[in-house]
């Protein structure tokens, strides 16, 4: 019999969270209230908004509002999830997302679309190279990156489950293949280990995930042993397991993000107490701006295809 | 609250404001904006706000969006018993709760964390939307500065306020004319502000925000089906002839000689 879960292979975490999932539980949370900046549409929430329309909110293109508006929702005892494009939501509502949710603790979940290079030919005005680092500075801000659209969902229900205010970043549009098999264990804040190895560790978050078993495959042909990590909870960030990274040759860490302050930088810190630890090769975002095309296009110029990911571990290696 | 008690009300939340600034030593308080909402807090917390101390998940809801005038609003809860003289003492002395600007402490009877300006009244509609819908009888008060009305988040709240017709709400600006580089009008002109409010509502009136019995009626008047927004004209500083009107007082010291003719004029004016 085919899997529950197929109905999640390749299709938007947007889609799967809200066009499908909250849709069919909204009863299981009466204290739900969606909130989007004019992302009903972009952010498949159509089906929901028409389905519970006393559970949505328009809040028309204002993110700094959209933050205030579910920050008081939440201090009245509801569960907030707002919606905005990633760009959007962590830079235009960067001291909102500090000052309300942070500081006051009100516990709104906060989920960045199209995070990354998915708008494509919108330009670098809507690419999200520096959300993770933002979110990760605010203190109590839980931070998520889901690797296909049904971990989209359990971090969705993570946030929605805890105390603290979260980000959920979307990424990779309907590209991504599911990463897990049924009765996937999510534990918020651990790291998944989706494949055990003793020379390479490589961490990935989000879109990169399924590149990083892509690309574990051709390094294990070139004789390397590789364990692949998939991080969906950049913070809390499990320490530990890199911690242990000790007697690997190399450590990597690949996201679609600035490699300033994103994952690789999660990962250094982790590192930066410990002694003997192995070389970090951190693969991202080089803090540039990009040439806009298509999703492969941008990809490629920041060397983030499963091939260029090789070429760049094989180098280091050698 | 009769019209002389309400006053005296607001001449002790002055004296407070004083004493406290003058406990401050060099450090000082943003004394000017904390003077000019005095009468506007003394009419809310004296005759408005429902504290309803048993149970705060019900009472009244006061955002303090003018986050810096804080040390006016500790003043004035401990006219209402909920801040102590104790509490008032530690006003910004090292690890104290009550700094500048206030920390969200709901059983003190601070429903916000203040500071940074423009935030209230985005995070009151939330609150205000909260309550509507669970159909709660009560009401949700924010003191919005003039200054902060340059912050663009204001007027997204103020549209979303309007549309959702939050007719349980209601907005009061402090316009006292003056923010830290000097008057509003030469900073950036707020314009005609009354007429500015009566595009999101139908029920915005203008008072003299030192007349206790013109806030009273103001607070009072019926609600329609849109949110009330009070224009109330103010002086910064208001009731010390030197800080009046000063916009170099948006923050500063009391040395001994100036507390004392400050205190002097509080205690004569309240007669």
């Amino acid at each position: 019999m085919e899997s529950e879960l197929q109905k999640y292979d390749h299709i938007s975490q947007a889609n799967a969270v809200f066009g499908i999932h909250l849709v069919d539980t909204a009863e299981a949370y009466p204290n739900l209230k969606i909130l989007a900046a004019d992302m009903a549409v972009a952010g498949s929430i159509e089906r929901f908004k028409y389905s519970y329309p006393n559970q949505f909110l328009d809040l028309g293109i204002a993110e700094q509002n959209l933050v205030g508006v579910a920050a008081g929702l939440a201090n009245e005892g509801y569960r907030p999830i707002a919606v905005a494009q990633g760009c959007f939501i962590s830079m235009r509502s960067f001291e909102m997302n500090r000052q309300y949710l942070g500081y006051m603790g009100n516990p709104v979940v906060l989920v960045g679309l199209n995070s990354g290079f998915f708008l494509q030919y919108f330009g670098n005005t809507h690419y999200a190279i520096e959300d993770l680092a933002i979110m990760r500075t605010i203190p109590n801000m839980q931070v998520f990156s889901p690797c296909d659209a049904y971990e989209a969902i359990l971090c969705t229900e993570a946030a929605l489950n805890s105390e603290n205010p979260s980000y959920i970043r979307l990424t990779g549009g309907a590209t991504l293949p599911l990463m897990h098999p049924d009765g996937y264990n999510f534990r918020l804040g651990k790291a998944d280990v989706l494949k055990e190895g003793s020379d390479i560790c490589i961490y990935a978050t989000g879109a990169m995930v399924f590149r990083a078993m892509e690309t574990a495959e051709r390094l294990e042909s070139e004789g390397y042993s590789v364990e692949i990590v998939n991080v969906h909870t950049i913070k809390p960030f499990d320490n530990e397991h890199v911690v242990n990274q000790k007697g690997k040759t190399l450590i990597v860490s690949i996201e679609e993000h600035n490699i300033i302050g994103g994952l690789g930088s999660a990962v250094a810190d982790a590192m930066s107490e410990s002694e003997g630890m192995p070389v970090l090769l951190k693969l991202g975002v080089k803090d540039c701006f990009s040439k806009p095309g298509c999703y492969d296009y941008l990809l490629e110029q920041h060397r983030l295809t499963t091939e260029k990911i090789t070429e760049d571990i094989l180098k280091k290696m050698k | 609250m009769t019209s002389s008690e309400l006053k005296k009300m607001a001449q002790e939340i002055r004296k407070d404001i004083v004493r406290t600034t003058y406990s401050t030593g060099k450090n000082g308080a943003h004394i000017g904006g904390a003077l000019s909402c005095a009468d506007l807090l003394a009419v809310l917390y004296g005759e408005f706000i429902d504290l309803n101390k048993s149970d705060t998940s019900v009472r009244d809801r006061f955002i303090m969006s003018k986050g810096h005038a804080a040390l006016a609003q500790y003043c004035a809860l401990k006219q209402v018993g909920l801040l102590s003289q104790d509490d008032l003492d530690s006003f910004e002395k090292d690890g104290s709760e009550f700094v500048a600007h206030a920390r969200h402490n709901t059983k003190k009877g601070l429903d916000f964390s203040g500071g940074s300006l423009g935030l209230g009244v985005s995070f009151a509609v939330g609150v205000a939307l909260a309550c509507k819908e669970k159909r709660m009888p009560n009401h949700i008060y924010v003191l919005l500065g003039d200054g902060e009305c340059d912050e663009g988040i204001v007027w997204e709240a103020l549209l979303f306020a309007s549309h959702n017709k939050l007719n349980n709400m209601t907005i009061i600006v402090d316009y006292n004319h003056l923010q830290a580089d000097g008057k509003i009008d030469e900073v950036v002109s707020l314009g005609n502000l009354l007429q500015k409010m009566q595009s999101f509502t139908d029920n915005a009136l203008q008072i003299d925000g030192h007349d206790v019995d013109a806030i009273k009626r103001a607070l009072e008047a019926p609600q329609t089906d849109m949110p009330k927004i009070v224009v109330a004209e103010t002086v910064k500083g208001k009731g010390v002839s030197f800080i009046e009107n000063k916009y170099n007082w948006h923050h500063g010291s009391l040395n001994e000689v100036k507390f004392n003719k400050a205190m002097a004029e509080l205690e004569t004016n309240g007669k």
